[in-house]
């Protein structure tokens, strides 16, 4: 510090060191008026940011020789997630060598295999240990569950299954859900777990339940569990935003395990009077019609009472007429 | 052999329980594992360890509940050796005092020179802690586990749990998040290293909030500044335990023997000393004060000090003032009454007060309650949390369960495991009770039960369907029921909706309704303490199925 010492004691600064204190002075004055223009400059409305890569639909295409629609009976879980996909051609339709598969089964509630409210872990298993033997890079099983995400992993099972059969199986990080333009009619932007974005195919597989808004609880209600924020605002126009939903995740498959269902006081149960055990499972390409035809089977409700189907078939994700399907049935 | 210096040791022992008390204090958490599917959830470690070798929380148990309960009994591995050594706990294990240890040994510029000598000297006024220890014991012994407020595992819990590990947590995201936005790979990577190996051992899955989170975390910052103008100043002066454990170690037959004749008065022994026990020569040792650190010895140049068994030296016990412990018995003996004098207990109870599954009747859980928020820590939901003015002032930082914040999970039992001293009494998933055939297999434990404001109910209030309530409700048959009903809309449509209600003799009042209702700011549903298992009293219906 130059300066000051010749203040001190009363002596007149010379010219050069006044000079510099001046130009001292004068740079801070600058830089200072540069920061200021420049940040106001950049004044804007604070926004939260969008994912910019979000890749909808994962369908493969369809093939006219192979059936739509498969249901399967029988003793063994994993026998019968093997059965079903024989009967719609195979995995090796749906998963090529080097994907990302994300398969998402049901791990939303803080319960035990026995009480039904989540998928079976050994049809999750089964359908992890097949993308593996096709050829798939990753297979990632995860969920946004309701109940405490640590405890349904492990309760349900399915996190130890799925790991145990090669899956990468994430937990719900509250810190990697991204802001996401659904482009649906009522859904616009809404924080969907990354996990989700950005993988190659998606394997829906969720479990047949009541559920009282909606009559039962099936493939398309299980996208509710890719969402974070307030979802359960979605309620207040639920049949919309199932659609939307759909419409935004259009799976490369769908398997509605139906081996325990669910049939009243869901989509929690808890009590295994609720459970019926039905040793069934029903897989296909057209998520709309598998909706359409659990709900039929297991629960007697028509599509047309069910307006989310309805709409869902106006907009062109499929089809309710599960009948016109090609449908294979099969008893292991 | 400087590894084997007795005050080499000391430090040895001391960074050896910090570490455990840390590593258990974060392990106060269920953090799930991929690769089990064991369905009964509980804590492999033992976590609550350091309250059960707490004398202060056995003596407390057992003179506020007449009994002492499970593993309190673990005390006397703390109790006994201190009648034969005296304070070795306070210099040897206490985790909180090793913080004030290391806080103390820092620069400071109210401690330098002379002053530093005159600091370390003993003073009057560590007796206070005799005094606040004879007014909680007996605020103990009428029935109020106040004693809590200021024992030290208490204190150190509540304070890094609810606060400091809260917020570092909090700070490391922030920094972590900081590092993998970066846009330079270098930082991504280290980012991403730093971020698996904090995340085994540090980070929380959820981040943890708490109230009062900021004024925990300041009373002990306050504490441990006051290091920096007294040496262990909350161990010489306000700790109880280390009052206890002071009286016990008056009959100790180990004691500083302090050779006159070799000392010349350098003064030296009280550069370092913990408790402010006068160890210098030429007057008598405050045996009671002492934490046996051993610095007096090491740094004697003469030799002049040593411990040794039998001394035959006289020492000075803890020399408590009659007047002043007649006053403290009596303020311990007035408290407790005059905390009571409000209506709060008997017959005004706060309707927010809803307590843990577990917890036992609510004058039972004052007295048994230390405060020390391990349920808080343990709870995955951040459910728990520390009371403000709902049970009265006595019971300030008490657990209560704020659904809004988070529900009490269904089969989760782990703040019964971890509470030390039985406010909240060890349950089983299926003690509990919930989700199974509420009321008719099951009598479940409730927690209070369920009200709608139809005011600012969706299907009640405007037209509009929801019932995410109902979808939430964990018992079966559900204690949520609806009935269809046609509304109209504000243009006079006429429209269906699901009116729900609550089935008071199926609701638990865990509170998920509570929790998941999207009404964001105050919830359309609201469980209140009526009801509750626990008490005889705070109950509505005449024929709901009671617990036992």
């Amino acid at each position: 510090m130059a300066g000051p010492e010749n203040t001190a004691t009363g002596e007149t600064l010379s010219r050069r060191q006044a000079l510099i204190r001046l130009l001292r002075v004068a740079g801070v004055g600058v830089g200072t008026a540069g920061l200021g223009v420049w940040l106001s400059q950049r004044s804007l409305h604070p926004e939260t940011a969008i994912a910019a890569s979000v890749k909808r639909g994962h369908t493969v295409a369809p093939n006219p020789a192979l059936p739509e629609l498969a249901i399967v009976e029988g003793e063994d879980p994993a026998q019968l997630a093997r059965q079903a996909l024989d009967e719609l051609g195979g995995m090796n339709r749906f998963v090529s060598r080097g994907d990302v598969v994300l398969v998402k089964p049901n791990i939303g509630w803080d319960r035990t295999p026995e009480q039904a409210a989540n998928t079976n872990p050994d049809v999750v298993a089964e359908i992890v240990r097949k993308c593996l033997q096709s050829g798939a890079k990753r297979v990632i099983v995860t969920d946004v569950s309701c109940n405490e995400a640590r405890r349904c992993f492990q309760r349900s099972g399915i996190a130890a299954a799925a790991q145990a059969a090669g899956a990468e199986v994430i937990l719900p990080d509250p810190s990697r859900f991204k802001e996401v333009d659904l482009q649906g009619e009522v859904l616009t932007r809404w924080q969907v777990f990354d996990a989700f974005l950005e993988v190659d195919k998606v394997i829906n597989v969720p479990i047949a339940k009541h559920h009282t808004l909606t009559g039962t609880t099936l493939g398309m209600k299980n996208w509710y569990g890719i969402l974070g924020g307030s979802r359960n605002q979605l309620h207040q126009r639920i049949h919309e935003s199932l659609v939307d939903l759909a419409d935004f995740m259009r799976p490369t498959l769908t398997i509605v395990d139906c081996y325990r269902i669910l049939l009243r006081n869901g989509p929690t149960g808890g009590n295994l009077q609720d459970v019926l055990l039905k040793k069934t499972l029903v897989a296909s390409t057209d998520p709309v019609a598998i909706d359409a035809y659990v709900a039929k089977s297991f629960w007697n409700l028509d599509a047309n009472s069910l307006p989310y189907l309805t709409m869902a078939a106006k907009r062109g994700l499929g089809t309710i007429e599960f009948e016109k399907l090609r449908t294979r049935f099969r008893k292991v | 052999m400087r590894f084997l210096k007795p005050t080499r040791l000391r430090l040895y022992s001391q960074i050896l329980f910090f570490a455990l008390f840390l590593l258990l204090l974060l392990r106060t958490e269920f953090r799930g594992s991929l690769n089990s599917s064991a369905s009964e959830i509980r804590l492999p470690y033992p976590v609550g360890m350091f309250f059960q070798l707490d004398p202060l929380v056995a003596i407390g148990n057992a003179l506020a509940s007449h009994a002492l309960y499970k593993g309190l009994l673990l005390t006397l591995f703390i109790l006994i050796p201190t009648l034969f050594l005296g304070r070795f706990f306070c210099g040897w294990i206490c985790p909180l005092g090793s913080i004030h240890h290391f806080f103390s040994s820092l620069k400071s510029e109210r401690k330098r020179g002379k002053l530093l000598l005159e600091s370390n000297r003993y003073k009057r006024w560590q007796n206070t802690k005799y005094y606040l220890l004879a007014a909680v014991l007996v605020g103990a012994a009428l029935g109020s586990g106040i004693a809590g407020w200021l024992d030290p595992f208490s204190f150190l819990v509540r304070s890094l749990g609810l606060s400091i590990l809260p917020s570092t947590n909090y700070g490391l995201q922030a920094f972590l998040r900081f590092l993998e936005q970066s846009p330079t790979g270098l930082l991504r990577g280290f980012g991403g290293v730093l971020h698996f190996l904090l995340g085994s051992l540090v980070l929380n899955f959820k981040q943890p909030y708490f109230r009062q989170g900021v004024w925990l975390g300041s009373i002990f910052i306050f504490v441990i500044v006051l290091n920096f103008r007294v040496t262990r100043f909350w161990c010489r002066a306000i700790c109880p335990l280390g009052a206890l454990l002071g009286l016990v170690s008056r009959w100790s037959v180990l004691g500083l023997v302090k050779e006159s004749e070799r000392c010349n008065d350098c003064n030296r022994c009280l550069l370092r000393c913990q408790g402010g026990d006068d160890p210098i020569g030429g007057v008598a040792w405050h045996q009671p004060e002492c934490h046996l650190c051993l610095n007096c010895v090491g740094e004697c140049p003469e030799n002049a000090l040593h411990f040794s068994l039998f001394p035959a030296q006289q020492t000075l016990g803890a020399n408590l003032q009659r007047r002043k412990l007649l006053t403290s018995l009596a303020a311990g003996a007035a408290i407790v009454p005059l905390m009571r004098s409000t209506p709060g207990l008997a017959a005004e109870r706060n309707e927010r007060l809803l307590r843990p599954p577990g917890s036992v009747d609510e004058e039972f859980f004052l007295a048994r309650c230390i405060r020390c928020g391990e349920c808080m820590k343990v709870c995955p939901n951040s459910a728990l949390q520390p009371a403000l003015m709902q049970a009265g002032i006595e019971g300030l930082w008490t657990p209560v369960l704020v659904p809004r914040i988070g529900y009490c999970e269904t089969s989760c039992v782990l703040c019964s495991q971890v509470c030390p001293t039985g406010a909240i009494w060890e349950i089983t998933p299926k003690e509990k009770g919930w989700s199974v055939e509420v009321g008719r297999e099951s009598k479940p434990i409730r927690l209070g039960t369920a009200f709608y404001d139809r005011g600012r109910c969706l299907p009640w209030a405007m037209a509009t369907d929801c019932i995410v309530c109902e979808e939430w409700c964990p018992t079966s048959p559900k204690a949520i029921y609806f009935r269809p009903a046609e509304v109209f809309d504000a243009a006079g449509n006429p429209k269906q909706v699901k009116q729900p209600y609550v089935d008071p003799s199926k609701c638990v009042g865990c509170g998920a309704c509570e929790k998941a209702c999207p009404v964001q700011d105050r919830p359309a549903i609201y469980v209140t303490s009526v009801g509750e298992s626990r008490s005889r009293s705070n109950q509505i219906l005449l024929n709901r199925s009671k617990k036992g």
